[in-house]
This record gives structure tokens, C-alpha cells and sequence, in this order.
């Protein structure tokens, strides 16, 4: 089977938009998601619905027999160790929140330091500036050069044993930047300090095993990979997430509740109080199998060349800077066109059919540091092709001609 | 017909004129640059409409009983559609600002950009126009 022709399992993919072809070259903000998975969800909403863990009657049993099946795919995918280790959340961003409440925060102290990066998406610097705010801690920001990569020697000498956690993005939202994480965790090892990766911009596009990284937590979210929304995952180390309290406390987090004591729940359950999102952990699971039945390599491969194309194409446009051209990057193409915001841009090429990002991407210090208000972002995956890429040129052409004085 | 419903039918009206999207947005997009200069000194986070992509900054000043705006975006099409709303309601009567329904945007094929779920400030706009009317009419 050919890389082009996984785009007939998208259903979204084929309509039509103000009378033009859908272009979506928007994933990195939510990618589309195959029949495969829109099927998982209504099946199991049609036939094996109930709640999960409680019922000794049939439905209930599918039910758990469903979501625990999901998370042992989940688990599979990332190549964790076991599948206690693999918590549900509403997404990275919960995860993330998870890690800076019940990790960091009942071990932070003033004189700390948390380590990102200058690429973080907000979701991993908020969560960080509130843990610093409740403990005197210092959030440090490691740099980037003109081409939005990490300046590696600064970040490694920004490591040391004031640093409780290194909080790092896989790979680059708004830019596409991939970090070379592996070697970054080895040297961060040499000191005493914990490792989250936020890998929402990597697991659709790239093959992660996260026992070869050594990350104490992996985050990453199931609608960026073809999953459900309100889907996400936190992977931690089993000792690490043992030795966590519960953030959240409700059903299903614990073993025995009384006025005077509660015995909380094993992993992963501790940390999934309430009615757990079960469809949409199906959907997940679904899409895990779909990426897992094309292969990682296969897509990273056929992105990697796509993406190569839309730069070079991007290029050719008259007053178009590319803003992020990291010698190694995944699905993302950032840039900003003399005389024209992003917005307008945005707008006229919806007139077109055409769906890319406009604005800061969540990523406003990564703005503030190629010094535009916003950029236009066309994101790829794996079911985007050439044509995608010329219908996106042709449209921009358009754009040009309107907005010139 | 009072001033506010008729300088919203003279808009429909002319944009009636363009058959296809892309002469309105170049429309649009004349009209915007042909907004008046707008005082630097206004450009401050007081008059700022949050909730925009782009950047909106809008000012007002009741003059003889009519309310007067300015307003600039830093993104071209925003600026058109800011050039249109102030055709439509400065220099108009309070009570008219407040009582007429903007019901012009679909009829110009606009009524995308003033849906409140569009994170444009249009919506915004429109709302920061007629609260500032509603308000001066209770003082």
C-alpha cells in the first residue's frame, strides 16, 4: 500500500469548503480522525456501554474489558514497561498539570530551579510559574538560535543540582523543531533531577520508546494522533508515580473511604479519580492500532519528504520568510509574509478551502523571540499530499495578489 | 428609517455591486486603508478589545448627542470590517446605535467575521459600540 492512499480512511477529508476541496493542513492543532476510529467509539457506545470496574455484569465487564485494553495499547505503542504506568488524562496539558501538582510541588522549595526550553507550548511553562509562584522555586529558560533549535551547550549549562525537573518539549509546536531528547536526558541523568517530555508534537509523527529515553513522564494528547479529544496520556516511572500523592481525589482513586481514613487506589487508578472517559480511551486505542498498523518509520518517512516539500515550495513566494528551519523537524512549517498578517491570511485561504493555523500557536515567547505578532502554520500528517501542498501554494498566490498595494 | 438603518442599507446596497468573495475582500481591504490615521497615543491597553487574533484598539466620544469612534487593527481585512461598522455607526444617535439590530453583516456576506464564536474581535467590536451607547444613554 502506498503512503497516499491511507487519505480515503478520512472521512472529514472529503468535503467541501466554501465550494473548494477541504486542504487541512491544520494537525498539529487536532489531526482528523480515520473511520477506524469514528467506528471504535459509536460501537462501543451502541453495544458494550457502562461503567468501568464496579459491575459485575456483562456490559461493565466489556466495558473495563475495552478501556484496559486501550491502555495496555497505549502502553505497547510508547513500549512502557507496564500498564500501571500509563495514566488517562483529558490530554498533555492535564498530564503536565498532574506532574507539577503531585510530583513537583510537595517537593519544591524555594532556591529550586524547574528547566524549560524557549519553545515550550504554554501548557509547559503555566503549569511550572504556578508551582514556582505557591513555592519560591525559579523557572529557567534554556535558549534558541535563529533557526529555532535549542542552543544545547546553554542548556547544559543551565543543568545542575539546583534543578528538580528538566520539562522539555519533544518536539516544537509552533516550530517543528525535533530536540535530540536523547542525548539531553542522558546529560540532565548526570544530575539528580526528574524528566518530563511533552510529546504531543512527536508520537504522530515519530516512533517513541520510552524506556530507550529514560523520561521519568512522557505527555502526549489522542487527538493530535488521530484519537478522540479529551484524550491524553501521562506516562511516569513506576516508582516515580508510587511514591506521588493523588492529585484528585473521587470514585475509582481508592480502595477504602471512611470519616477518619482513605486508602488510596494502585496505580494507575490512584491517579484516575472518577468516571474515566472510556470511549474516547477506545478511540485512542483504535488510533494506536491504525498508527501501528502503517508503522512510524513508514510516516515519519513520508512527512519528513512531504515537509521538505512544502518548505522548499513555501520559499519560492515572493516576501515569504520561513520562520523555523531547524536541520531536523517534523510536520511543521511556520511563516510570515511581508504586508500581510496572519490573520488575513488565515482568511482568505478558508475562502479557498484551504485550513492552516494563524496566531502565536500557544507559543508566545517563541513570537516574542523571531519578534512577529503571529505566524501562519501549515502542519502536516500522514494523509496530506503534494497536491495539499500546491492547492496551499496556489492559494497563498492569491493572497498575495489581494493584499498588494 | 432612522441614520443607522440607513447607512446599513447604502452599505448592502453597495456591496450588493460584487459578485465574487475575492472583489469584496478587495473591497474590504481598500476601505480599510482608507480608514483615518489613527493616534498613536490611543494605541493602549485601555482601548484594546481582547479576545482578538489580530490587534483591535477602539476609542468613543459623545459630540452634539453623537457618538463618534475610531478605531484600527493591525490586520487588513479586521480594518475593512472596522471601516464598515464606523460607516454604520459613528456619528449616530445613541438610541439608534442601540436599537437597531446589526442585521447588515449577512446581507453583505460578512456574517461570518461578526459571529461571537470567531476569534476576530468583530463581535467584540459590535459589542464595545453599543455598550458605550447603552451606557451613555443612562448618564
Amino acid at each position: 500500500m502506498s503512503m497516499t492512499d491511507y487519505r480515503k480512511d478520512f472521512p472529514a477529508l472529503h468535503q467541501e469548503i466554501q465550494g473548494h476541496p477541504l486542504v487541512y493542513l491544520d494537525s498539529a492543532a487536532s489531526a482528523q480522525a480515520p473511520s477506524v476510529v469514528i467506528d471504535a467509539v459509536a460501537e462501543y457506545q451502541r453495544c458494550d456501554h457502562a461503567n468501568v470496574h464496579r459491575g459485575v455484569h456483562t456490559l461493565s465487564h466489556r466495558a473495563t474489558e475495552a478501556f484496559e485494553g486501550a491502555r495496555e495499547k497505549v502502553r505497547s505503542f510508547i513500549n512502557a514497561a507496564k500498564s500501571s504506568e500509563i495514566i488517562f488524562t483529558r490530554g498533555t496539558t492535564e498530564a503536565i498539570n498532574l506532574v507539577a501538582q503531585s510530583y513537583l510541588r510537595p517537593i519544591l522549595k524555594s532556591g529550586d530551579q524547574i528547566l524549560i526550553t524557549h519553545l515550550e507550548h504554554h501548557s509547559n511553562i503555566v503549569p511550572w510559574q504556578l508551582v514556582c509562584e505557591l513555592t519560591g522555586a525559579e523557572l529557567v529558560v534554556a535558549p534558541i538560535n535563529d533557526q529555532g533549535e535549542l542552543k544545547l551547550d546553554a542548556l547544559y549549562e543551565l543543568m545542575n543540582d539546583k534543578v528538580r525537573l528538566l520539562a522539555i518539549g519533544h518536539v516544537s509546536n509552533a516550530l517543528g523543531s525535533i530536540n535530540p531528547i536523547q542525548d539531553i536526558i542522558a546529560e540532565a541523568r548526570k544530575f539528580n533531577m526528574a524528566i518530563l517530555v511533552d510529546g504531543a508534537q512527536a508520537v504522530p509523527h515519530m516512533s517513541v520508546d520510552v524506556q530507550a529515553l529514560d523520561c521519568d513522564f512522557y505527555a502526549f494528547s489522542g487527538h493530535k494522533m488521530f484519537g478522540p479529544t479529551g484524550t491524553g496520556v501521562l506516562y511516569g516511572k513506576h516508582a516515580r508515580l508510587e511514591a506521588m500523592p493523588p492529585w484528585q481525589g473521587g470514585g475509582d482513586m481508592i480502595l477504602e473511604v471512611s470519616f477518619t481514613r482513605t486508602v488510596y487506589n494502585d496505580l494507575p487508578y490512584k491517579f484516575e479519580a472518577g468516571t474515566p472517559n472510556i470511549s474516547g480511551a477506545v478511540g485512542l486505542g483504535a488510533a494506536v492500532d491504525y498508527i501501528t498498523a502503517i508503522g512510524a518509520e513508514n510516516i515519519a518517512r513520508y512527512e519528513n519528504q512531504l515537509l521538505s516539500y512544502l518548505s522548499e515550495q513555501l520559499a519560492t513566494i515572493d516576501g515569504l520568510q520561513l520562520i523555523g528551519t531547524a536541520a531536523n523537524k517534523a510536520s511543521v512549517q511556520s511563516f510570515v509574509i511581508d504586508g500581510i498578517h496572519p490573520h488575513d491570511l488565515g482568511t482568505i485561504l478558508d475562502h479557498q478551502g484551504v485550513a492552516i493555523r494563524t496566531g502565536h500557536h500557544c507559543a508566545m515567547p517563541v513570537m516574542d523571540f523571531f519578534a512577529v505578532p503571529g505566524t501562519a502554520r501549515a502542519s502536516l500528517a500522514l494523509y496530506n499530499n503534494r497536491d495539499d501542498v500546491d492547492k496551499l501554494i496556489a492559494a497563498i498566490r492569491i493572497a498575495t495578489e489581494l493584499f498588494a498595494e | 428609517m432612522n441614520e443607522v438603518e440607513q447607512a446599513q442599507e447604502e452599505l448592502v446596497e453597495e456591496f450588493s455591486f460584487f459578485d465574487n468573495w475575492m472583489d469584496r475582500y478587495q473591497y474590504l481591504i481598500d476601505l480599510g486603508r482608507r480608514l483615518p490615521e489613527f493616534p498613536d497615543a490611543a494605541r493602549i491597553d485601555k482601548n484594546k478589545l481582547k479576545g482578538c487574533q489580530s490587534q483591535v484598539w477602539i476609542t468613543a466620544k459623545k459630540v452634539n448627542g453623537r457618538i463618534q469612534f475610531q478605531a484600527i487593527s493591525d490586520a487588513a481585512i479586521v480594518s475593512g470590517l472596522i471601516a464598515v461598522l464606523l460607516r454604520i455607526y459613528s456619528g449616530r444617535r445613541a438610541e439608534d446605535i442601540v436599537n437597531t439590530p446589526a442585521d447588515f453583516a449577512a446581507a453583505i456576506g460578512l456574517e461570518q467575521h461578526l459571529s461571537p464564536t470567531r476569534s476576530n474581535g468583530l463581535a467584540a467590536m459590535l459589542h464595545a459600540i453599543k455598550s458605550f451607547a447603552a451606557e451613555s444613554l443612562e448618564e
